[in-house]
């Protein structure tokens, strides 16, 4: 998506730019830290971090790459499934169990993305979204889902036979820790030279080709990454919550996803973190208030951040802190 | 003989025939798509939607207001068509000029904001529609009975279809529009009202989702889920047949229908994911889609 503003604090203001950066990454982190002793609901907060996870893996494709995945859900929904089935029914420790479903993603992933990357631009986002939908229907079908009820009662058992998971902190501690290790794996990616090569594909994908890269071999990378890191959400997910359902395959969560990193701003790392914990926490508000109207609230924010808002929170923030740095 | 791969025959043709009908549905719901994506560049997600307004605007006039259904087929299309001139005029107008992705993610926005309103009205549970009198029972044809009204289906929906590929193909309106497909500035340069003409023909297309919206409406139950539920399988049929042909999209949708229903017959379990395993088999086989050109 070439209207996606690609911040970058430049000239004088660098340093200055970067001070700001690192003191809210440090208040941002040490809140983390902190958050289940000053009365947040650590419930809440693993959920969110799991969508958080979701959102980074969603926007190392769309903000990155600039391949839209209307199909994300299925990969995150189909790892919380397995991991769900493997530690509930076939006694796997929790590590192995959101092993397997990273794996799987990762896997469906490889399947999906050799299918989709055949074709460009919207065809790519309509690929996905078709795909996607044939996952849901297995996983509507498949004895081992559930069907409608859904995998319930997943234990949350020992990490590594030590660490009781069953203790909510504990269980914080952890998926705190996994959110940690995949944000800074996703700044790493899009720093390295095959971060750039994504972005050049995302900036002018003809131009890369003629400039000797096998573009659909990275896209591919890219989306088999991206894939499996949704499928550690989506593991981590079971985990913290102990059961799947099929809200986690069906495509409005692929579009939640979307709107995530869209609100957050697309394209940068923090947008989607934002994003997803915005969303979540509205969701989590507006639930039992407004009922079906959650979804009427969503669709316009959808709008909204399409017509007026396409750089996101995130984005927004930037590009005003580079406006006064260039006063 | 009365059995066809061990199922009666009956029963055999009047799945085909309900594989046929739901054709007829895929193939008007991509034909408007088509025309949409090709003048305006947007790939219109809240299609499902309007079909799933026009249904309610058929419901709501019988059970509200007492209009019949030859009424409700007149004024369906007429009311999602102005909701369609509402939606281009104040919102898509912002987006010509953007990576076309935008345009999907708010028709998507759209279609969540329609679905989740007529919930909060209807509730998820479907409401029945009668089938209008002139239509109902059904005709023995000897080898099969066919139920009037599905024959109506198809027979008014493809000559709806094929109305639209005429008017496209072989009209002087058609070749000003497909001009305008091609090159809107020269277009609007001999005089013509290009925005004027982007507007009327994305109300088209909302207006032939409404008709189809209409027509299903007796056939299947009305809920504000039918339309996202229908739009994913039509998005798989323009993949597979590619939206660059009008006739092909046409043939692509019937095609499918009856695949589908054949699916029903011989292996239930598949007929929800057959669609879309065919979608696989012919981007690895033909990525360009049946009747597509690459873009």
């Amino acid at each position: 998506m070439n209207a996606a503003v690609t911040p970058a604090a430049t000239g004088t203001d660098k340093v200055s730019g970067h001070r700001i950066g690192a003191i809210t990454w440090l208040v941002v982190f040490a809140f983390l830290l902190v958050a289940p002793f000053v009365g947040v609901y650590p419930v809440f907060m693993m959920k969110a971090l799991c969508f958080a996870i979701f959102a980074c893996a969603f926007n190392l494709l769309l903000g990155y790459t600039g391949l839209l995945s209307f199909g994300h859900a299925s990969f995150m929904g189909s790892a919380a499934y397995a991991t769900g089935w493997l530690v509930r029914s076939a006694h796997l420790s929790p590590e192995l169990g959101v092993l397997a479903g990273v794996l799987l993603a990762g896997a469906l992933g490889l399947v999906v993305g050799l299918l989709a990357i055949r074709r460009q631009g919207i065809y790519f986002a309509m690929i996905t979204l078709a795909m996607a939908q044939m996952i849901y229907f297995i996983c509507l079908q498949v004895p081992f889902t559930g069907g409608e009820d859904g995998l319930q009662g997943v234990p949350r058992g020992r990490l590594f036979g030590l660490l009781p998971l069953d203790n909510d902190l504990v269980m914080y501690y952890v998926v705190l820790a996994v959110f940690a290790a995949v944000f800074l794996a996703i700044v790493r990616i899009v720093h390295s030279p095959y971060g750039q090569i994504l972005k050049a594909i995302r900036e002018n994908e003809p131009r890369a080709i003629s400039l000797g890269y096998d573009v659909d071999r990275y896209k591919l990378l890219a989306f088999v990454l991206s894939t499996a890191l949704a499928g550690l959400a989506g593991s981590m997910k079971t985990m913290v919550l102990g059961f799947a359902t099929l809200s986690d395959v069906h495509w409005s969560l692929s579009g939640e996803v979307i709107l995530m990193t869209l609100l957050g701003g697309m394209g940068t790392f923090a947008g989607p973190v934002v994003g997803a914990v915005t969303i979540i926490g509205l969701q989590n508000f507006l639930a039992d208030r407004v009922g079906s109207w959650v979804t009427v609230i969503i669709g316009v924010i959808f709008v909204f951040c399409v017509i007026a808002f396409r750089r996101g929170i995130v984005g927004e923030l930037l590009a005003w802190q580079q406006r006064r740095g260039n006063r | 003989m009365t059995e066809i791969f061990g199922i009666p025959v009956q029963a055999f043709l009047g799945q085909l025939l309900l594989g046929l009908v739901n054709g007829s549905f895929y193939a008007m719901l991509s034909l408007g798509l088509a025309v949409i994506f090709g003048l305006l560049g947007i790939v219109n997600f809240a299609h499902g939607a309007l079909y799933m307004i026009g249904a309610y605007v058929a419901w709501i006039s019988l059970n509200q207001f007492g209009l019949n259904y030859w009424v409700a087929l007149l004024l369906s299309p007429l009311v999602v068509g102005a909701l369609g001139v509402v939606i281009e005029r104040l919102l898509l107008r912002h987006l010509y000029k953007l990576d076309p992705l935008y345009g999907l993610l708010l028709t998507f926005g759209l279609a969540l904001i329609f679905e989740g309103l007529f919930r909060d009205q209807f509730g998820v549970s479907g409401q029945q529609y009668p089938v209008p009198e002139l239509l109902r029972g059904a005709t023995n044809l000897g080898f099969m009975t066919l139920p009037n009204y599905r024959a109506w289906v198809v027979v008014a929906s493809l000559t709806i279809c094929l109305g639209t590929w005429f008017v496209i193909e072989k009209t002087s309106l058609g070749a000003t529009l497909r001009a305008g497909t091609e090159n809107p500035a020269l277009v609007q340069a001999f005089g013509i009202n290009v925005p004027v003409m982007v507007t009327l023909t994305y109300a088209g297309g909302a207006a032939l989702a409404a008709i189809a919206g209409v027509l299903a409406a007796p056939v299947i139950q009305v809920t504000p889920l039918m339309g996202s539920n229908l739009i994913i399988v039509v998005f798989a049929v323009v993949v597979i047949g590619g939206m660059g042909s009008i006739l092909g999209s046409i043939l692509t949708g019937v095609m499918l229908g009856l695949i589908e229903g054949l699916t029903k017959v011989l292996y239930p379990e598949a007929s929800s994911i057959v669609v879309f395993v065919i979608m696989a088999i012919v981007l690895v086989i033909r990525p360009a889609g049946l009747f597509g050109k690459e873009m």
